[in-house]
């Protein structure tokens, strides 16, 4: 394989799996501190077991994105060598902060968090949940201003020094609070939290299925309808807002990336009252990796496309593939996986309005349906996350700094194309046992159930001196 | 308050930065090496245990501390990209299969101990315990290797100086990991765990001398870099205190012995960057002051390190506090 694509396909494949990790940690972040509160002020065993269910299941998917997280950091320098060359200045500053700021906060307090419940104070313990969480989450903010930052550079002047083109940073600010910044970072908190409410709204429904549908008993049957409230209310908040939020960036997408938009909506020529396919069906088969928007056959709105882009007004203009002087970037892939993500999006907002009115009338337990489409919706939520990365991924290309470099001037320049593959295959061999073996283990945390009877803290009798007593840092409860 | 224009015009305080950021870029790896190094200690003795309870006490004890340990990996490596990319992105390409080694071993060594605990039958753990000693064995010796070639810019990955430098970080992390394990769990481990930090103790003084043989033979001014008066205080130092280890651990001065291998570690890691200063890729000749990035960014970075990175040391000193004394394998979440 060519070293280039090679890069590029491996870059790909080590993101894609890598997200879904961090996806899984910050959506959970805010239900475990939730959790963590609840458990210590009501001491009822229910939160006891809510926090220390999900927290098995957010250790392990920290321990995997910590591993594949430092993979993705070394290939800027690997792979993506004469990138990191040019953009140092910009891109290293954020990924050294979020290791400081960020991915030491969760790491350490991860420790107390998950092993440390008999060994500190309810303060410290409370505490180290809330680090946790704001970890994760600060993290996020580090990553999505490099991110962002490619997608909409600002505050930097370029400079050739020795033949190269380098990018010196002159505004901070500017560049780091870059126009996407906001845009993005609201987008994937909120999409993190649905994912893990349809995730966990998904496993509770399948035993709340069982028990009250099918008619088999389960002892941790409070448990799981707990959980099958909590995460509908995620949902409910959620749902409405991701598409609400997403309406704005796709205007703030047509404004700063006219070219990507031109891909999402598979618009060629320039055009003005520019329906948008909410169904899009290809006509024939050219039509599923070659898609043009006026030879689809769909359902469309009447220019909402334009209205999407311009922000109201139908008879807006979009600018046209055919216009721009770099080549377009994979439109199938785009126009799709846009397509896709919002499509899943509406019935994300579907099934919490269909699970909340189920809720208001008193049958969330019983409507059969529901937990149907609940269970096979639990996946659904990380789908749409890779897809919506994929359209701004893709859907950017050829740059990689729009504007600035494209993504085949970053590649390391002495790269062979038998090490860039060797690496490549040895990824996808490697990460697919990785999502093999933490779905195995996930599946066996859900299977196990949560803990409970005399293993429960709650249960047990309160005693003045436990086993292994608090040092050093033993609060004054 | 400092304005952007301000720190466009000069470094911070008048601070020599370039001299400021290598020497922090190697304390952080020397502290990723000492701190996750006492991890993969722990594994490599893990491998020469006999017991499911003593195996289980080994990931018991490292259990709430490798994660964060390993972060400061994480953040010797933004350090790098940060401060001197075109050294991070030559020196990470250059030697690319070895990066990906690194990582691999870093991936199986993170991941074993989770699985482990989740099925009981024998077979599985067997498995995943040879995971957990390969990773952690095998995880500072490539990047023992790379330490290697890159001290004296080797453009390959396979060389003698790749290959002593690998021991000789790998007998150093069993020299902390001994130290450490008899520290957090020395009732449920043999007292053997101590004559195999004494042993590896001796074998890292060893491999230091090899180490530096080859290195008078590598290195383009040959043995007069060697005769810097740093490097022979800290050499002889290494002697002095491997014998205050061997003591300390004899005594039982478990805590003492880990911060000696502590000292041991930083010295070494000084040593390194002695001998590459004021070189950063010595395959190139590329300076440190060559390859620093501009006054602004840097000052910005010199700003944030020095307010994240005391907050950091108090994470830790949280951390390790709530986890002080003894940890048992029924601790084990």
């Amino acid at each position: 394989m060519d070293p280039v694509i090679a890069s590029r396909a491996q870059f790909a494949l080590t993101t894609m799996v890598h997200i879904i990790f961090p996806v899984m940690s910050m959506g959970l972040a805010p239900f475990l501190i939730y959790f963590t509160w609840k458990d210590i002020r009501t001491g009822k065993p229910v939160y006891e077991q809510l926090r220390r269910f999900w927290t098995k299941i957010f250790a392990i998917s920290f321990v995997v994105g910590t591993v594949t997280g430092i993979v993705l950091e070394f290939e800027f320098g690997t792979n993506f060598a004469a990138f990191s060359t040019a953009a140092g200045e910009l891109f290293g500053g954020p990924l050294a902060v979020e290791g400081m700021m960020a991915f030491m906060l969760e790491a350490t307090f991860l420790g107390i968090f998950v092993f440390g419940r008999d060994r500190v104070g309810d303060k410290l313990y409370f505490i180290s949940s809330v680090a946790v969480g704001l970890g994760t989450w600060l993290s996020a903010v580090w990553i999505l201003i490099a991110n962002s930052w490619m997608q909409t550079p600002r505050g930097y002047e370029l400079a050739s020094e020795g033949g190269q083109t380098v990018v010196h940073l002159v505004d901070p600010i500017a560049a780091y609070l870059n126009p996407r910044f906001g845009y993005m970072y609201v987008h994937m908190q909120n999409a993190a939290i649905e994912s893990v409410a349809l995730f966990m709204a998904g496993v509770a429904a399948y035993y709340v299925f069982r028990h009250h549908v099918w008619g088999f008993d389960h002892d941790n049957i409070d448990f799981w309808e707990t959980t099958l409230k909590i995460a509908l209310i995620a949902l409910l908040i959620t749902a409405p807002l991701q598409a609400f939020h997403g309406d704005m960036y796709g205007r703030h997408v047509a404004e700063t990336q006219p070219q990507k938009f031109a891909a999402m909506e598979a618009v060629w020529e320039t055009d003005s009252y520019v329906p948008e396919y909410i169904v899009a069906a290809p006509t024939n088969l050219d039509s599923i990796t070659d898609p043009r928007a006026k030879e689809l056959f769909g359902i469309g709105i009447p220019g909402g496309a334009s209205w999407l882009a311009s922000g109201g007004d139908p008879t807006a203009e979009i600018t046209g593939l055919n216009e721009f002087d770099t080549e377009a970037p994979p439109v199938a892939i785009v126009f799709w996986a846009f397509r896709a993500m919002v499509g899943m999006g509406f019935w994300f907002i579907l099934l919490s309005f269909w699970g909340g009115y189920r809720w208001y009338k008193g049958e969330l337990f019983e409507d059969g349906l529901l937990h149907k489409a609940l269970m096979g919706s639990s996946l659904l939520g990380i789908v749409a996350v890779e897809l919506g990365w994929v359209v701004t991924e893709v859907g950017r290309q050829p740059w990689v700094i729009q504007g600035v470099m494209k993504t085949s001037e970053g590649v390391s320049p002495g790269l062979t194309g038998l090490e860039a593959t060797a690496t490549f295959a040895g990824f996808v061999g490697l990460y697919s046992a990785l999502l093999i073996l933490y779905g195995y283990v996930v599946a066996r945390i859900i299977r196990n159930g949560p803990p409970g009877g005399d293993d429960l803290r709650t249960n047990r009798e309160p005693s003045p001196t436990p086993e292994s007593p608090a040092v050093g840092v033993a609060d004054d409860d | 308050m400092i304005s952007v224009e301000g720190l466009t015009a000069g470094p911070l305080f008048g601070l020599p930065l370039p001299e400021v950021w290598y020497g922090l870029m190697f304390t952080l790896l020397a502290t990723f090496l000492f701190l996750d190094g006492f991890d993969f200690g722990a594994g490599a003795i893990y491998g020469l245990l006999d017991t499911d309870r003593q195996r289980e006490a080994v990931l018991a004890a490292v259990g709430p501390f490798w994660d964060g340990n390993e972060v400061w990996l994480v953040v010797f490596g933004g350090a790098l990209f940060a401060a001197f990319p075109a050294a991070y992105a030559g020196l990470f390409s250059r030697h690319y299969l070895l990066m990906f080694a690194i990582l691999g071993a870093l991936i199986i060594r993170g991941l074993a101990p989770e699985m482990y605990e989740q099925r009981h039958d024998n077979l599985w753990q067997r498995a995943w315990s040879v995971a957990f000693v390969a990773g952690s064995v095998l995880a500072p010796f490539f990047l023992g290797v790379f330490a290697g070639n890159w001290l004296v810019g080797n453009e390959g990955s396979i060389s003698l100086i790749g290959l002593v430098v690998g021991v000789t970080l790998t007998l150093l992390t069993v020299v902390s990991g001994a130290a450490f394990l008899r520290l957090k769990a020395q009732h449920d481990l043999p007292p053997v765990v101590s004559t195999y930090g004494q042993l590896a103790v001796v074998g890292y003084l060893l491999a230091v001398v090899a180490t530096l043989a080859v290195l008078a033979m590598r290195l383009p001014e040959g043995i007069t870099t060697l005769l810097d008066p740093l490097i022979i205080v800290l050499v002889v130092a290494s002697i002095v205190l491997a014998a205050g280890y061997i003591l300390a651990l004899r005594r039982e001065q478990n805590l003492i012995a880990l911060g000696i291998a502590g000292v041991m570690t930083y010295g070494l890691i000084t040593v390194v960057a002695r001998i590459m200063y004021p070189a950063i890729d010595p395959a190139t000749g590329a300076t440190i002051r060559e390859t620093i990035v501009s006054t602004l960014p840097l000052n910005l970075m010199t700003i944030g390190a020095g307010l994240l990175l005391p907050l950091v040391v108090v994470y830790f000193a949280v951390l390790y506090t709530a986890f002080s004394g003894p940890i048992t394998p029924e601790e084990a979440y």
